[in-house]
């Protein structure tokens, strides 16, 4: 089914296709790169537990425009009150000023929509774009870096500091059914800078639609981001998004990944330590119900020496929703005292639901302190006895013991907004059940 | 048994409408519960910032039995088993303890105290006394009176 994507690409670029001509030359190598390695296949390891019929035995053409009668009312529900931060809303993968509400002006600091940077900054994403998440990672990659034109753009210059997050919400609106999205994000942190993005993708109804998307971002030497990754598409739709963060030395970078939406949900996170004393932590919440399949694969290497790293997966699987983990870590020889901790912990609520989880240590460095654990299981009967010996029945003790476990990466969320937006959504699942 | 995720304020507001609803009572708002639940931490001589972390968790030993009486001082039980609240509890902590106890005795309320040790006794003064060994109750007499008996004298 790749001959469709190919013509799809040949329309779009006759029409309005890019003036630059490095833009022009990355987008056409990325196409050719995907014709010849197509999507990846289940006989490939780092896809061997994902079923990717449903995406690859039928093609999704570019989004259409969404119409413009949409107000602020009808995306109100998705956004959080950030003191110091803003919204930039993207619809069917295309920026909607309309619907966004301004960045604050500060020295150092442009935060913009990627097609509006391309001519601004067209320099710098020249430089950059392209560099980290590479399209020869798989056909997924190739695809969004062809037909991306739009998402957010970030740059902070070295020591200026953004004054809040700004969240990008990617909607999809009932148009949407059957076609692609590719939204592509960039963000550069210089040395000492500070900025935190918040990447939110939902939909205003159901739909079965694909959703394809990349985030690339640099963290400086001794920078610090915070980056946040909130799925919650139509339980019919499918999402295959990479998030690449590139750290230079001394800095410090939160990645949160919290997946609720999607049929086929599938979050590549790779992080890049490429220098000494850089700090990164990795967080992860997921939920599946009816047939959901939720996928995290998290990379970090390890490329320089003193470098900690901090990952916690968790996943609360109901119905016959299907997880599956997969944390690499990689340890060069150079990466003496490197302190990696890991941990995926799944529960299951149901007897047909299922997990996959694989820690990956490769670890070629030999004064280094590593250490994994997976756990798959059920609610702790202790637990569910203490709280019915205080008078709280088994059906809403079993509500307070899932959510708790869910509380543990949320409770860490830095902004009051979004994590008590997330907790109700939690908890909203909690009281529907399995049903999707 | 510690519940990270889940804040004492949760959980108690959580027991104590299940068992008002059980009573046929009306159920607490988080307003009116956080009254409720000001009122009863004075018994145990605590701030109300204890509300705000997670039941049990990172609490020290002393502070699990108090927490364990400002949830009997909120759920309010007809019956209480408090099975060796004072082990391990240095003497600040055991007065504490033993004050809420004591302010929470009526006459509609019921405690069985589980204990090794006269030293409890000195701030409970109990109504009755049982004393078991071997899985029976071997002597029963009223209040004040462990502190004239020695448990070697008779076991054994």
């Amino acid at each position: 089914m790749t001959t469709a994507y190919l013509t799809d690409f040949e329309a779009a670029s006759q029409n309005g296709g890019s003036k630059a001509p490095w833009l022009t030359g990355l987008r056409r190598s990325a196409i050719e790169r995907f014709a010849a390695q197509g999507f990846p296949g289940a006989r490939e390891e780092d896809w061997r537990f994902n079923n990717l019929n449903p995406i690859t035995s039928r093609s999704f053409p570019l989004a259409p425009v969404a119409p413009a009668a949409l107000t602020t009312q009808d995306v109100a529900r998705f956004l959080y009150s950030l003191p110091g931060g803003c919204a930039l809303v993207f619809l069917n993968g295309r920026f909607s000023p309309e619907l966004s509400t301004p960045a604050p002006k500060i020295e150092g600091v442009t935060v913009s929509n990627l097609a509006a940077a391309l001519g601004t900054h067209g320099k710098l994403l020249g430089d950059h774009l392209g560099q980290y998440a590479k399209m020869e990672k798989s056909g997924f990659t190739a695809l969004n870096t062809a037909f991306g034109h739009d998402g957010v753009f970030v740059h902070v210059k070295a020591g200026a500091a953004m004054s809040g997050p700004v969240h990008a919400v990617f909607v999809s609106d009932g148009s949407t059914a059957g076609s692609a999205a590719y939204p592509r994000n960039f963000i550069l942190l210089e040395a000492g800078a500070t900025g935190a993005v918040i990447e939110s993708y939902v939909a205003l109804q159901g739909g079965s639609y694909l959703v394809n998307t990349v985030t690339e971002a640099v963290v400086g030497e001794g920078a610090r981001l915070e980056h946040s990754k909130i799925q919650r598409e139509s339980e019919q739709a499918y999402h295959v998004g990479t998030t690449h963060i590139h750290q230079e030395r001394d800095s410090h970078s939160t990645s949160f990944s919290i997946s609720l939406g999607a049929a086929i949900c599938r979050n590549n996170l790779d992080v890049v330590l490429n220098g000494p004393g850089i700090e990164g932590q990795l967080l992860g919440l997921y939920m599946g119900r009816g047939r959901q399949e939720v996928d995290n694969h998290t990379s970090i290497l390890h490329a320089s020496p003193n470098c900690s790293t901090r990952e916690v997966y968790k996943g609360i699987l109901d119905g016959t929703a299907h997880a599956i983990f997969n944390g690499k870590v990689y340890v060069t020889p150079e990466a003496q005292k490197t302190d990696a901790k890991q941990t995926n912990r799944n529960l299951l609520l149901s007897d047909r639901a299922k997990v996959d989880t694989k820690p990956q240590l490769e670890i070629f460095a030999d004064d280094v302190k590593c250490t994994h654990g997976a756990t798959v299981g059920n609610l702790d009967p202790l637990a569910a006895f203490y709280l019915k010996s205080r008078g709280i029945g088994p059906l809403l003790g079993r509500k307070i013991l899932t959510y708790a476990f869910a509380a543990e990466i949320l409770e860490e969320l830095p902004y009051p907004a979004v994590r008590s937006g997330l907790e109700s959504l939690v908890n909203a699942r909690l009281e529907e059940g399995t049903e999707a | 048994m510690e519940i990270p995720g889940v804040t004492n304020a949760y959980f108690l507001r959580a027991a104590l409408n299940e068992i008002r609803k059980a009573r046929g009572e009306e159920e607490l708002d988080p307003i009116d519960f956080m009254d409720l639940a000001e009122e009863r931490l004075k018994l145990v001589d605590w701030g109300p910032e204890i509300l705000g972390r997670m039941v049990n968790a990172r609490f020290s030993g002393g502070e699990k039995k108090r927490n364990e009486i400002l949830q009997m001082a909120v759920l309010e039980p007809r019956l209480a088993i408090l099975d060796e609240t004072d082990s391990g509890l240095d003497i600040d902590a055991l007065r504490v303890v033993a004050a809420g106890v004591n302010q929470l005795r009526r006459p509609d309320k019921a405690t069985i105290l589980v204990t090794h040790y006269q030293r409890l006794l000195n701030y409970i003064v109990p109504d009755v006394v049982h004393v078991l060994a071997g899985g029976r109750i071997v002597k029963s007499g009223a209040r004040n009176w462990p502190s004239s008996w020695r448990p070697r004298d008779t076991i054994g």
